[in-house]
């Protein structure tokens, strides 16, 4: 049984049926990308990992717990962290403060009342924050407001908040949308270093470049059914996946 | 104790806040200031504004019912002097306990919702309030005449300590110093600076980091494992303690308790105080409660005669035009400068009076720099 393991599970909006009885396990250790067209159920499916969905029918446990029922914030306790389509950041906040938070939040659990002691003598916690934005590139913008960044380095902040916590599972929905392709290599560097510190990551991505860079296994979702999952070169060569996802044209 | 050391910058704008309320009498006088009664509205409205600014400057959470909390504090202080001692330290710790409670109540239900709906609930329950202490509640709040002292209050400690007023209605008193004029003042200006302290402290802790991270995206607050409730909650409560204190001291210096101050255009001047100082920045509600403070009481106080002294110089037709315009500025028409200015700030200087400083002072120090390094390129 893997880290993270779906059965069973339907979700029907209205008269659409969105997921389709998907089954999936992911392996520890492993990227494992989810593709398929638009509309496929690819978010949906994403949103029920983290609390934000509730399936009709069905099971998700990771690490032996169930995901269901439980809030956002329990799931992330849990050893969950979640990269979101657009970036979602403090951008009132400097970049430190943003990786300070959720280094916070690993440390001194959903919530503490610790209204005396100063930020500043949380020394542990700033180091920390900071070595993650070292890793990711942007420690020398460190006391900047993040809302001024770029969106690519929104990006890599987003990554670094996440990381920090040092998640069991990462889930990135879609983590080079939007990007230049010189960003896109860059995000694709960086997301192997993590991978290859073992982190669990589960992506959802449209750019095939992507997903064949990175992915060890791929899941392909066409109108909320699982058609076909395999290693990325067979799945390269699999003529359902051709014909649901590129209308039948070469890869 | 290195847990105790505030940032360089922080002692500073500690020991100047602490120089101006303790300096307030001098500082006040040319001002037309410099009066106990006024001074006392400063640094209680002070505090009312540093606490609500907890939970409006730092989540963003709009409450549009602290005065319940005031008025509350206020009661409870007046109860205090009735049933137990003229001495404002139990009045001031059961009022600030009492609003803290009350917060406790009122934010549980309140924040199940956000934005919008969320002011309106805390509208809701403020107006609850006040409609209660004119109504069914007379027996505590003595309705439309106000809670007063009367003599023949049992005053249990003050009677045990065998301490007897006589035949005069009591003021309060701290171990037999007065509580109004100067003294209430300093007395209240103490609990300011201490307040203030403790916002600081408030400010720069890991709690009032999660309090900014739910202003600038509570979604990501959630999804980064931290429960947002219990930290909005307790900002209320604290704000509502600050509130429930800030109530306190007004029956302090002046011992009684009407529901007036619960109203709803009680709780929306705060809101109009930590607005026009600066939302979100420690000495902006303040200066805020200031400015209104200010207004309210020098500015309504003009009249024709002083204009018609101010216009002396002018012609007569012209000073009679001058007199007839500004009229509708002061006096009862105070609350219209008040308003041209509110609207100025927020149109002009959105993050308040403190914006307006803080870009003064950078073009001062831009223009200094400047003129330094022109000076050293003219000596390279």
């Amino acid at each position: 049984m893997g880290i993270l393991s779906v059965r069973n599970v339907n979700k029907r909006f209205g008269g659409l049926k969105a997921l389709d009885d998907v089954n999936l396990e992911v392996e520890a250790g492993t990227v494992h990308a989810i593709i398929g067209p638009n509309g496929a159920g690819k978010s949906t499916l994403l949103n029920c990992f983290v609390g934000r969905l509730e399936p009709d029918s069905g099971s998700v446990t990771f690490d032996g717990m169930s995901l269901l029922g439980i809030k956002p914030h329990e799931i992330n306790q849990a050893g969950v962290s979640r990269v979101f389509q657009t970036p979602e950041i403090f951008g009132d906040l400097t970049l430190i403060e943003n990786v300070m938070i959720p280094a916070f939040a690993a440390r001194d659990g959903a919530f503490t009342l610790n209204a005396w002691g100063l930020v500043t003598t949380h020394g542990e916690i700033r180091a920390r924050a900071l070595a993650m934005l070292t890793d990711v590139g942007l420690a020398d913008q460190a006391e900047r407001p993040a809302g001024q960044l770029s969106r690519g380095d929104k990006r890599r902040l987003e990554l670094a908040i996440c990381l920090v916590q040092n998640p069991k599972l990462l889930l990135l929905d879609e983590p080079t949308a939007g990007m230049a392709r010189a960003d896109t290599n860059n995000a694709i560097e960086l997301m192997k270093r993590i991978a290859g510190r073992g982190v669990t990551m589960v992506v959802i991505e449209h750019d095939m470049h992507v997903v064949f860079s990175l992915a060890e296994k791929i899941t392909v979702l066409a109108q909320g059914a699982v058609i076909a999952e395999d290693k990325p070169e067979k799945i390269k060569g699999n003529h359902r996946v051709q014909e649901a996802y590129l209308g039948g044209a070469q890869l | 104790m290195r847990t105790l050391t505030l940032s360089r910058n922080d002692l500073i704008l500690l020991a100047g806040y602490t120089l101006v309320v303790l300096g307030g009498p001098i500082i006040m006088a040319p001002l037309g200031a410099g009066y106990p009664d006024l001074l006392q509205k400063f640094v209680i409205f002070g505090i009312f504004a540093v606490g609500f600014n907890i939970l409006f400057g730092l989540t963003g959470y709009l409450s549009f019912g602290h005065a319940a909390f005031l008025g509350i504090g206020s009661y409870t202080a007046v109860w205090s002097f009735k049933l137990l001692t003229m001495n404002p330290l139990p009045a001031i710790v059961l009022a600030t306990l009492l609003g803290g409670l009350f917060a406790a109540v009122i934010g549980y239900i309140c924040l199940r919702r956000t934005g919008i709906y969320f002011s309106i609930l805390t509208l809701a329950f403020a107006q609850m309030s006040y409609n209660l202490a004119y109504s069914v509640l007379t027996p505590i709040t003595n309705g439309e005449t106000g809670l007063q002292l009367v003599q023949s209050d049992p005053r249990i400690l003050d009677a045990a300590a065998g301490r007897d007023y006589g035949a005069v209605l009591p003021s309060s008193d701290l171990f037999g110093i007065p509580m109004n004029g100067y003294p209430g003042f300093y007395f209240c200006g103490v609990v300011s600076i201490v307040c203030f302290y403790l916002a600081i402290r408030i400010f720069r802790s890991p709690f009032g980091l999660m309090l900014r991270a739910i202003k600038s995206n509570q979604n990501r607050l959630n999804y980064t494992g931290l429960n947002t409730q219990p930290y909005a909650l307790a900002a209320f409560v604290v704000s509502g303690m600050y509130a429930g204190l800030a109530g306190g001291l007004l029956a302090v210096v002046d011992p009684l308790a009407g529901a007036e101050r619960m109203q709803w255009t009680a709780s929306g001047e705060v809101v109009l105080m930590t607005i026009l100082g600066g939302a979100g920045t420690l000495l902006g509600p303040v200066i805020g409660a200031g400015v209104i403070k200010y207004f309210e009481n020098i500015f309504s106080a003009f009249n024709e005669g002083i204009l018609m002294a101010a216009f002396d110089f002018l012609p007569e037709p012209i000073q009679h035009l001058m007199v007839n315009v500004t009229s509708l500025f002061v006096g009862e028409g105070w609350h219209l400068t008040l308003g041209a200015l509110f609207m100025v700030i927020v149109i002009f200087l959105p993050g308040g009076l403190m914006e307006g400083f803080n870009r003064l002072s950078a073009l001062v120090a831009g223009i200094v720099r400047g003129r330094r390094d022109g000076a050293s390129a003219r000596g390279a």
